[in-house]
């Protein structure tokens, strides 16, 4: 059986508790709306984009503690990150929440290592993704809002 | 009656005793899935608004019908044909007998409440709706019950109106009655919420309507399985439910509607079974109520639903009502009593629903918490997105019960809701 505390770390507790960067980015050139319908949860990220480079990202909204974590989780690791690192990034957080596998403990993952427990948790995976999806959008410029669903 | 079975606690025993007719714990072992675990707990099912469970009965009288009685019908001339035809009407007239309608050809096999609601916006809707007229609904509709009337407005250049409900989610009459107007050309409306569980007076709304000449549909997809519904008494025009809300199986449903109604009203699908001649030229409408019953039914799912009809009536739905009535306003108790909990939905007259938020933490990780104490709640908008936002919140978890739920549910509901807490704290 699945244990709770697998998917509940401390570390996502406190982040969601009291999740970083977490406003509205004033001078952001990039953002985009995401939203899952089946359980309401709704973020929008705001980048700061200069070339290839990350300058900075925030984001708002409500959501459930495993989305908001992982929203601020998101924003910690790619500040001053390139698009190409962020799209890389993406492919291997959603490996490990739909898998569980780190491919060999990716170093890259850094503390979003914390999430490997929501592979136990098919029905939250869109939880801990939603503000990865909507920071994609955000990055090709796509006006529509972004669904889980 | 036996009462073999040991009382649980002397803390259930004024529920479980209720009516010498109604034993809660005999009542449970009609239900086979009421006994299996998940995830190595005892399966508490409290998501009942979103489907019921299926007695034994209703499971076997599908099973007999594909290995004994399966046959299409209204057509053949043989044995098996003739016999389904026979079961068949039997239980369209077990429903009518249920809801006490006047007519056997009042009542309409459909999918399901959303099919009924579709089909009266459909063909009555388009049929007296008009550019500037305008439909009534309220502030705690299903989405079933709101979209299929958006798409008929938007057709027809009609207007959507909402009637409101205050801060315990009952509808707010006077403001009801003032919205209805010269306009106002059908009235639509939720008997019982399913995510916040009032209970609307729809005999006073159906007074107030009528006294104005309109129409008068009711979504009773979440009444029927809690308390006895009475169309005539009601006296509304139409009447939605389903029944795999009702002990039934999934994908069959009722539409009721007064006979004179639906005599005028055009047919909602075309093909077989609904018409009585066809030439390429012109066809003729079957009489009620095949006239909109196109196609090959469901015919094993009116069947069971017949079957799920006969053993709610064993056990007496002023039973099921009373008893409903005791747990839930046990259960709304017990919950209010937690700190940090907070009711969504206090409506003075409520059924089979306790939907409710807990300070600080978001309800689909309640959901997940108590998903892992074998605790089966529904967490999110409830399809009724407008009235999340009349709470001014995304999501409610909601506990939502049947007959067949005990105290102790409730007592091992309010221990996962401590342990929610204890995750969070």
């Amino acid at each position: 059986m699945a244990d709770l505390r697998d998917l509940y770390q401390e570390v996502i507790l406190e982040h969601s508790k009291a999740p970083r960067n977490f406003r509205e980015l004033a001078g952001a050139n990039q953002h985009a709306e995401g939203y899952n319908p089946l359980c309401g949860d709704h973020f929008t990220v705001y980048l700061n984009v200069e070339g290839d480079s990350i300058r900075d990202i925030t984001f708002q909204g409500s959501g459930c503690a495993i989305s908001k974590a992982s929203a601020s989780m998101m924003t910690q690791a790619l500040k001053g990150k390139s698009k190409a690192e962020a799209q890389r990034l993406f492919e291997t957080f959603h490996k490990l929440v739909t898998t569980g596998e780190t491919n060999g403990d990716r170093p890259e993952l850094g503390k979003l290592a914390v999430f490997s427990g929501v592979s136990e948790f098919p029905v939250r995976v869109k939880c801990a993704t939603l503000a990865w999806h909507t920071l994609q959008a955000a990055l090709e410029g796509k006006q529509d809002k972004v669904s889980t669903e | 009656m036996t009462t073999a079975a040991k009382l649980p606690s002397t803390a259930t025993s004024r529920l479980e005793v209720v009516d010498k007719g109604f034993y809660v714990e005999k009542i449970r072992r009609d239900f086979p899935i009421l006994s299996r675990d998940v995830r190595g707990k005892k399966l508490v099912y409290l998501d009942n608004a979103a489907t019921s469970q299926k007695p034994r009965v209703v499971i076997d009288a599908i099973s007999r019908y594909y290995e004994e009685g399966n046959a299409n019908i209204h057509r053949g001339v043989h044995f098996l044909s003739e016999h389904a035809t026979g079961e068949h009407e039997r239980a369209r007239k077990l429903v009518q007998k249920f809801i006490n309608a006047q007519d056997v050809t009042e009542i309409i096999f459909v999918r399901g409440t959303t099919e009924a609601i579709n089909l009266v916006a459909q063909t009555y809707g388009r049929a007296h709706v008009g550019a500037g007229d305008e439909v009534l609904i309220t502030a705690m509709e299903h989405h079933s019950n709101i979209v299929p009337w958006q798409l008929l407005c938007e057709e027809k250049g009609a207007n959507l109106r909402v009637a409101p409900i205050n801060d315990r989610g009952e509808l707010i009459l006077p403001e009801f009655e003032k919205l209805l107007g010269p306009r106002t050309k059908i009235i639509a409306v939720a008997h019982v919420s399913n995510a916040i569980g009032t209970l609307n007076p729809v005999a006073k709304l159906v007074e107030m309507a009528h006294r104005r000449n309109i129409p008068v549909l009711v979504d009773g997809a979440q009444a029927v399985p809690h308390i006895k519904v009475d169309v005539r008494a009601l006296g509304c025009d139409f009447y939605a439910f389903s029944s795999h809300k009702m002990f039934g199986p999934m994908g069959v449903g009722i539409l009721y509607g007064k006979a004179a109604l639906l005599e005028a009203m055009p047919p909602y699908q075309g093909g077989g079974d609904m018409i009585s001649s066809v030439t390429f030229e012109k066809t003729l409408y079957n009489k009620l109520p095949f006239k909109f019953e196109a196609g090959t039914p469901n015919v094993s799912g009116a069947i069971g639903l017949g079957a799920a009809i006969e053993y709610m009536n064993s056990i007496g739905m002023e039973n099921i009502e009373r008893y409903e009535h005791d747990l839930v306003a046990y259960a709304t108790e017990k919950l209010a009593s937690i700190a940090g909990v907070r009711l969504i939905g206090t409506a003075r007259e409520r059924a089979g629903v306790v939907s409710f938020v807990i300070e600080g933490i978001h309800p689909h990780d309640i959901g997940t918490i108590l998903d892992q104490e074998g605790i089966a709640v529904r967490t999110g908008h409830h399809c009724a997105q407008p009235i999340m936002q009349r709470f001014g919140i995304p999501a409610t978890a909601r506990a939502s019960f049947a007959f067949y739920n005990t105290q102790e549910e409730v007592d091992m509901l309010a221990a996962g809701i401590l342990k929610v807490k204890e995750v969070f704290a």
